[in-house]
């Protein structure tokens, strides 16, 4: 009994926040466009009992998903947000895994201070945080007026309202979710593995290569995970430090959903989104399961 | 005695339940915020003061239902839209005695979105047009640049030697591409394919030269001297000409509604169908039409507003300034906007995103 609670719980969050929303959002993906409110149709009409009901699904189609298809604004915007949502997530992978071997590698006494500093930007808000960058890359913003002002360029960069401060963007506010998981895997490291390493011929470079990295590997799959699945749907980035033609599935999304007031497409774009993010996942748990029976 | 007693009961339940709190849904930027305190203390009425910075959010809301706002904001041809979706509910002139200060030159032209102007009351109206840093503008076109005219921003040629310095868009395709027919001499209304497929192609030829299409950032992109030119609202380009003075960082900014004819549009209150207050959103209705408390919204945000009898308390910065209160020509010049059918909208989106992204 005990252990069917146990049990229980964590599937009973994953109904409640996950599995009703959705099919809540499934179910307005099969709907169509009607001015009311809301606007959408049909609606089930309980009252007429049974009939109500076999009329509600009658009238539920898969219109939309064909729309999809019928339009290539759809995959570029998916192909073109998991293109940023991969560069990015490269890069923060590339600034976040020295921060993490650094701070596993500094004096215990120091840790917990590092860890800090990590989580301190936490403590402002997130869109304050993005709106800064604005301030700073903008053509007459912080960062253009010190290279002018150290004579490293004539003319001011245009940086906001690119891709670039996009990816600055994406790279700044996942970087946590990067460093947090790669440090947990490498603080358990045994600093005798790189000696014994060592000690059997390897160089300092062979030495990390084949033992720090694939200790490190469960942290960098997961903090991997972590920074792409979050950007690929990012909306609040691109739209404020992104361009008019930087093109992501959120933008997308939210066109449809605001400008068109179509939430029956903006719902299909949704559960197309859905599933691209959770084969990722899957394979992901997969991967953590195999670890875990090699492990254990 | 116990009738007394009864009426006493219900009319402080009354009290409790329905006059304590009014929940507003506006603008952002588009008040005095003294006059929030001013309604607070006037009436005893907790006044809760939300804002946004698109209609397409506020309508998502209505459509949505259950916004918990007793007054709304939407633009003419989005209100309309929204009446026909039953999104509002039907004013009680009787608690409006203030009504009467109304500008019957607006109400003409805000019946067409809402008919007997039965479900809102104007609160600002204003035109969309062009916002220039005068000095940069001069630097890159010469002294003689068409800074009043839409060639401005539909010539290319224009346009590529702005770019250096840098030009913002509306993002608001019902605003737009009326701008780009009216400029080709099409009807501004046209809903015809060929029309809007022309107006697609002037805009195709100056987008390699628009940095960025937004609805708000101009204000300070503007002021800040980061832009050189903005196709914005008046009120808000006016705002970044007065944010540049009290910075005083030598950016010197104009607005100017295009010759060839400028997009009016009105900003209505409105109360929800589904209204928790309704009756102190009459209260808030009647405050803001109060002549004095409208005169000081249009000095403090300088947008010219529906109100005939605040015109006597409008500042000579507000009143006299043609780009805030056009002169009788111009305003027969200026025209209006009705909303797209369901099918064109859809058309006009998907161009729109066409034209920002290239796809």
């Amino acid at each position: 009994m005990r252990r069917f609670t146990l049990i229980a719980i964590p599937y009973l969050w994953l109904f409640a926040l996950f599995l009703v929303p959705f099919l809540i959002v499934v179910r307005i993906s099969f709907s169509y466009y009607e001015l009311s409110i809301p606007p959408y149709g049909p609606q089930l009409d309980l009252s007429t009992g049974w009939d109500g009901v076999k009329a509600f699904f009658a009238e539920l189609n898969w219109e939309n998903y064909a729309f999809l298809t019928g339009d290539d604004l759809y995959w570029k915007a998916y192909l073109s947000s998991l293109k940023i949502a991969l560069i990015a997530t490269f890069f923060t992978l590339l600034v976040g895994f020295p921060i993490a071997y650094a701070m596993a590698k500094a004096a215990e006494e120091w840790r917990p201070m590092l860890m800090m500093l990590i989580i301190l930007p936490f403590w402002t808000s997130f869109l304050i945080r993005v709106y800064a960058w604005i301030g700073i890359l903008g053509t007459e913003g912080y960062l253009n007026q010190l290279l002018l002002g150290i004579g490293l360029i004539d003319a001011p960069l245009t940086i906001l309202n690119t891709n670039v401060a996009v990816y600055i963007g994406i790279v700044y506010t996942y970087l946590p979710f990067m460093v947090l998981p790669i440090y947990a895997a490498l603080e358990k490291m045994d600093d005798s593995l790189l000696e014994a390493a060592e000690d059997l011929g390897c160089t300092r470079t062979q030495a990390f290569w084949l033992v720090t990295a694939p200790l490190a590997k469960s942290g960098i799959i997961a903090g991997c995970f972590l920074v792409f699945i979050p950007s690929l749907g990012e909306f609040v980035i691109p739209s404020l430090l992104g361009g008019s033609d930087t093109l992501m599935i959120g933008k997308v999304l939210w066109e449809e959903f605001f400008s068109n007031r179509d939430w029956p497409v903006a719902s299909t774009v949704a559960v197309i989104l859905l599933l691209i993010l959770i084969i990722p996942i899957i394979l992901f748990q997969r991967n953590e399961q195999k670890q875990r029976e090699t492990d254990g | 005695m116990k009738k007394i007693a009864l009426l006493l009961a219900t009319t402080t339940f009354a009290s409790a339940a329905f006059a304590e709190e009014v929940r507003v849904y506006n603008w952002s930027d588009y008040i005095d915020e003294d006059l929030l305190t001013k309604f607070e203390e006037e009436t005893g009425i907790d006044l809760i003061y939300d804002v946004f910075d698109s209609n397409e959010v506020l309508e998502t809301k209505m459509l949505a239902g259950s916004s918990g706002y007793d007054v709304v904001v939407p633009t003419g041809d989005f209100l309309q839209r929204q009446i026909s979706a039953g999104a509002f509910r039907p004013l009680d002139m009787d608690q409006l005695p203030n009504a009467g200060n109304l500008w019957d030159i607006i109400e003409a032209r805000t019946a067409q979105y809402d008919p007997e102007n039965a479900y809102s009351i104007n609160y600002m109206w204003g035109t969309t047009g062009l916002g220039v840093n005068v000095a940069k503008v001069a630097e890159v076109l010469g002294e003689d640049a068409p800074i009043n005219s839409l060639d401005l921003i539909f010539n290319p040629e224009n346009m590529e030697k702005l770019s250096a310095c840098g030009v913002y868009f509306l993002d608001a395709p019902s605003e737009v591409i009326p701008a780009a027919l009216n400029f080709l001499g099409e009807d501004p209304n046209s809903e015809d394919s060929d029309a809007i497929a022309k107006a697609e192609e002037l805009l195709m030829g100056v987008r390699p030269y628009i940095q960025k299409f937004h609805s708000s950032e101009y204000i300070n992109a503007l002021a800040n001297g980061d832009i050189c030119v903005a196709f914005g609202w008046s009120g808000d380009i006016l705002q970044a000409r007065d944010r540049a003075d009290e910075a005083d960082n030598g950016v010197e900014i104009a607005y100017n509604a295009p010759t060839e004819g400028a997009l009016m549009w009105f900003d209505q209150m409105a109360i929800p169908v589904d209204a928790p207050n309704p009756e102190a959103a009459h209260t808030f209705l009647n405050f803001i039409l109060d002549a004095q408390n409208m005169a000081a919204a249009s000095n403090y945000v300088y947008y010219a507003n529906g109100n005939l009898a605040s015109q006597e308390f409008l500042i000579e910065d507000v009143i006299g300034d043609t780009a805030i209160y056009p002169d009788a020509a111009t305003l027969e010049n200026l025209y209006t906007k009705a909303p797209y059918d369901s099918r064109v909208q859809r058309t006009i989106t998907r161009l729109w995103t066409k034209i920002k992204s290239g796809t």
